[in-house]
């Protein structure tokens, strides 16, 4: 307990009190402060503990870069997120924490939390919002460009708000309020704050998190499409490794000079400073201004080393050149690493600079400015350069101003430049052990991993990390890759800079799941389409199934039936009496111009070209490979007039196929496509009695065979409705669809119920449409193909054309797919009747095998049936065709089922039954 | 996400398009005069080259127009967008 409140100072606000619990103990903060500075203000030094070693773990940092105090927070609006840093979680009334090992528990209740996102275009986006960052978007916005400027702190001004440097002659905040006021000023500025850029893309696309202090919404994705980039993201201090340097009470040296000025926080009473630069030093007289009594400094760069620690549960004591000094704060400054994450993710290179013994960007590789302690310039007077010349210019290359940098305030006091850098990486152990040595505190990686890893010859940082996990944790090795890098090398005795950094790769920070969904959850995850009939569905108690988009009636069960009970009840009234399906969800394509026959003679393996106007026909479409990619009714409405009929889930890329032939192969064509499936809603009437339903519906319509005929459609009013009626069926009986105007679907329906109520008309769903088209062999595009399946496969050689070219007739003649031996369809009857095979289900000769067995197909659909009075199913057999009657077995683990292979046409093979 | 700039609207995101293959891809005039070596070829192999690379897209959640653009597959850059 040794860290406390200074009684003035800090960016904090005395008056708004906070109240907060962390492992269960009550504390209070102030509005201003994070959970990390409320902590150490506290006294409260064990945060975590290792992930593996169980060491406790105190605060390292005060920012993104936290690799020990990961915590999980229950938000005061009821909702908890896990694995947060604690350094980045700003205070809250009512706010509930409790450290976390390196590892979080999802929370398994489903979030209530909102999240949204945005996208936003602009000239110039600047990441960063320090000095540079400023300086950047000041000099971007002066020149009219559209700037946004995000910055993952409460508040612009980055590592200034830790300090306290003086620019023209006043302190630094007062210069940031200024800029902030002119930017929130400017319409065509926008300034995020509290908004973390996760990942850079192609072309200038970056992923912002923002979490808004806003009532309802947690947390914003913005997709962010600038023309120019200025990444000021500034630099974070690395640690130096050095024997027992994970207790809490060792931290960055500038988080402690951070938690001093900004929060007002003593981090400690008796601190030792331990650096290998000049901003440690700047940070050891921020810690005595602050009445922190700074016992030892040691400065790599005189010789002199910190070897190791003692203590307990908490720092005890830095081991001085052999000698022991207590202190209960070691602030350590190993140098800095400029924040080149998303400058790496843009694919940009990298380059080693001796001076900072960093890596530092070197060629962009999109349109990115880098400004800044980014770019390796630490003084805050570059900082201001850098960033101004950086802002201009990339308003220039996005046609703003004339590149020309505005001057820059002055800075008299500047405590960030770092003067020479000392390489030191590691210091070493005096006992010859090294695993406390701790170069990954988030994986509790040392340099004993790091030595197993050399020493089993691995070279490569990429397979070092992997092997030694260094940089793999939430952290992504912020404060650990430059550190792991150089001691590697020196194991492998290669010059620093020799071993690089592994791959940079998005998020920068961990992202929440819940914010990458945004509101694209539950019913808003994927458009739900119904058709106009979908509430009489509703009401009648429909079960429904996804078909793509689309809601479909499944099967509608009365009372307590079970879902096969109703669909044999279903399948027995389409066969006997008469019923009724919406079909309206199946892809209906107007298509339009005097070469329409010609377009769908290309199109489909059969002929079109000579269809009479009032005939329909089904047809059949092909890849170039040949293999079946749709099929449908199509009807020719007027001589240069067709409608196209697609399967439900395939109406999209079908219009799209139709569409590519037309604009790139066929240019020529006078056709034209539209999409009309929401514009008609489609009810079929199916079963012997349909006839005396649609006689009573449509008067004026002459319903007898001779008059209307199978395969043809007439216009009619049906209930008082302009409809077009086809017959055309999918089960093999007699059966009219009748198409309106979507807007009176539900309406006609109803009409069609109450015509054939005293019939008995029975509505049915997919489940029942499934087994009929089944019993008569029919397949279902999708179901019994999947991409690799002839019409000939499918028995169909009677509607591939052998005297015209179309799509795939080619590919027809390929010795491949002319093999006997290819998958064929064939109906399948168990052994036993009441045997259901399931669907998928692998196929074999001989069930004795060994396994692994000889596949010789699969099972594609399988139901009962009410008019076969048995199981039955439909496969792909090798060579089935010629296999008829031969038994197959489907061997499923604790059983086989035996089937004989049969005629995929199981019922009415003469099709007597589409007369009525 | 790419930013892709369809000849007829624009500059849009990529989410709005899809790609089409390679472009120039010429089927055999009379398909049946070549052997089934040749039209395997036509139908499955398509080039792939590390560099500027023709090829197909069509504007799909826009104006549903199919275009020519020559992009560099190693930088992702559009040289050049066709009607």
């Amino acid at each position: 307990m040794s860290g406390s409140r200074l009684p003035a100072g800090g960016r904090i606000d005395r008056d708004r009190p906070l109240a907060f619990t962390f492992d269960g103990v009550p504390y209070a903060g102030y509005d201003g402060d994070t959970l990390a500075s409320a902590l150490l203000a506290n006294g409260v030094d064990v945060v975590a503990r290792g992930i593996y070693t169980g060491r406790p773990r105190g605060i390292m940092s005060a920012g993104s870069e936290e690799a020990n105090a990961f915590v999980h927070v229950q938000w005061p609006r009821g909702w908890s997120e896990p694995m947060l840093r604690a350094t980045q979680v700003d205070l809250e009334d009512a706010l509930a924490a409790r450290g976390e090992p390196g590892r979080g528990r999802l929370v398994d209740e489903p979030s209530r939390a909102r999240f949204e996102k945005r996208y936003a275009h602009c000239d110039v986006l600047v990441v960063g919002g320090g000095p540079a960052g400023l300086a950047a978007a000041l000099a971007a916005a002066r020149s009219d460009a559209r700037v946004i400027l995000v910055d993952e702190q409460r508040e612009p001004g980055g590592a200034l708000l830790g300090a306290r440097e003086l620019i023209d002659d006043v302190p630094a905040i007062e210069w940031i309020d200024e800029v902030t006021r002119e930017l929130r000023a400017a319409r065509q500025v926008r300034l995020l704050t509290r908004a973390t850029a996760l990942a850079y893309h192609d072309h200038q696309y970056v992923l912002v998190a923002e979490r808004p202090r806003e009532p309802l919404v947690e947390g914003r994705l913005w997709h962010i499409r600038a023309r120019q980039v200025v990444l000021a993201t500034g630099a974070h201090e690395r640690p130096i490794v050095f024997a027992d340097n994970d207790r809490p009470g060792i931290m960055l040296a500038s988080a402690a000079r951070t938690y001093v000025n900004r929060y007002a926080v003593c981090p400690g009473r008796r601190a030792v400073v331990f650096t290998t630069n000049d901003s440690g030093l700047s940070a050891a007289r921020d810690l005595a201004d602050a009445g922190i009594e700074v016992v030892a400094l040691v400065d790599a760069r005189d010789g002199s080393t910190v070897t190791g620690t003692v203590g307990g549960e908490c720092l005890e004591g830095a081991l001085v050149d052999g000698q022991t000094v207590a202190c209960d704060l070691l602030a350590v400054s190993g140098g800095w690493n400029p924040c080149v994450h998303l400058f790496s993710q843009s694919r940009g290179t990298l380059r080693y600079d001796n001076d900072l013994a960093a890596y530092v960007p070197d060629r962009p590789f999109q349109a990115t400015y880098v400004a800044g302690a980014a770019a390796g310039s630490m003084g805050l007077a570059e900082c201001l350069q850098d960033g101004a010349r950086a802002g201009s210019r990339a308003a220039a290359a996005a046609g703003f101003g004339d590149g020309t940098a505005p001057p820059v305030p002055a800075v008299a006091v500047d405590g960030h430049r770092t003067g020479r850098v000392h390489p030191l990486w590691v210091v070493p152990s005096t006992t010859g052990s090294w695993d406390t040595h701790f170069v990954d505190l988030a994986r509790d990686a040392t340099v004993e991993d790091l030595r197993r890893a050399t020493g089993a010859g691995l070279q490569s940082i990429e397979h070092i990390k992997r092997f030694t996990t260094i940089g793999t944790a939430s952290d992504q090795g912020k404060t650990s890759w430059m550190n792991a890098s150089a001691i590697a090398g020196a194991l492998m005795g290669v010059a620093d800079g020799a071993t690089g950094l592994p791959t940079f790769r998005p998020p920068y920070s961990p992202a929440n799941f819940a914010l990458l969904a945004g509101r694209d959850r539950g019913d808003l995850h994927d458009p739900i389409r119904t058709t106009s009939i979908h509430p009489w569905h509703v009401a009648a108690g429909a079960v429904f199934e996804n078909v793509g988009q689309w809601k479909r009636p499944r099967y509608y069960p009365r009372d307590n039936e079970s879902m096969d009970q109703t669909v044999l009840r279903e399948c027995a009234a389409a066969r006997t009496g008469v019923a009724v399906m919406d079909a309206s969800t199946l892809g209906k394509i107007d298509l339009q111009g005097p070469d329409t026959g010609e377009f769908l003679n290309r199109i489909y393996t059969n002929a079109f070209a000579k269809l009479p106007v009032g005939s329909c026909r089904y047809g059949v479409m092909c890849r170039l490979d040949g293999m079946v990619f749709d099929d449908g009714v199509t009807s020719r409405l007027e001589q240069d007039r067709f409608l196209m009929t697609t399967t439900t889930g395939n109406a999209a890329p079908v219009m799209e196929w139709l569409e590519e032939w037309l604009q790139t192969e066929w240019p020529d064509l006078r056709v034209r496509a539209t999409s009309v499936t929401e514009q008609w809603s489609t009810i079929a009437v199916v079963g012997p009695q349909s006839r005396e339903v649609l006689r009573a519906l449509a008067p004026s319509l002459d319903v007898d065979a001779a008059a209307f005929p199978f395969m043809t459609w007439r216009s009619a009013d049906v209930a008082g409705v302009r409809a077009r009626v086809f017959r055309i069926s999918f089960s093999g009986e007699l059966a009219y669809e009748i198409n309106v105007p979507t807007w009176y679907g539900q309406s006609v329906w109803e009409a069609v119920m109450a015509a054939g109520a005293s019939l008995g008309i029975t509505p049915y769903g997919t489940e029942a449409l499934h087994v009929l088209r089944a019993e008569k062999g029919y397949p279902i595009i999708g179901q019994e193909t999947d991409g690799s399946v002839t019409p000939q496969d499918l028995g169909m050689e009677w509607i591939v054309s052998k005297t015209k070219w179309f799509i795939g007739a080619r590919s027809h003649r390929r010795a491949d797919t002319r093999r006997d031996d290819r998958r064929q369809l064939v109906g399948l009857l168990p052994l036993d009747p009441d045997d259901l095979l399931p669907e998928g289900a692998q196929l074999v000769l001989d069930a004795n095998q060994p396994v692994p067995m000889r596949m010789v197909g699969h099972v594609t659909s399988s139901y009962r049936s009410a008019a076969l009075g048995r199981t039955f199913a439909l496969a792909l057999v090798n060579g089935g065709r010629a296999l008829i009657d031969t038994v197959v077995y489907a061997p499923l683990g604790d059983r086989t089922i035996a089937a004989t292979i049969a005629n995929p046409v199981l019922y009415d093979p003469e099709n007597r039954r589409r007369d009525g | 996400m790419l930013l892709i700039t369809c000849p007829w609207c624009g500059p849009r995101a990529e989410i709005e398009f899809k790609y089409g293959g390679q472009a120039g891809v010429s089927c055999p005039s009379e398909p049946d005069a070549v052997d089934d070596a040749e039209w395997g070829r036509f139908l499955f192999f398509r080039d792939n080259p590390k560099g500027p690379f023709d090829e197909r897209w069509v504007h799909s959640a826009g104006c549903r127009r199919w275009f020519t653009a020559v992009r560099d597959t190693v930088t992702h850059e559009f040289l050049q967008e066709e009607r």
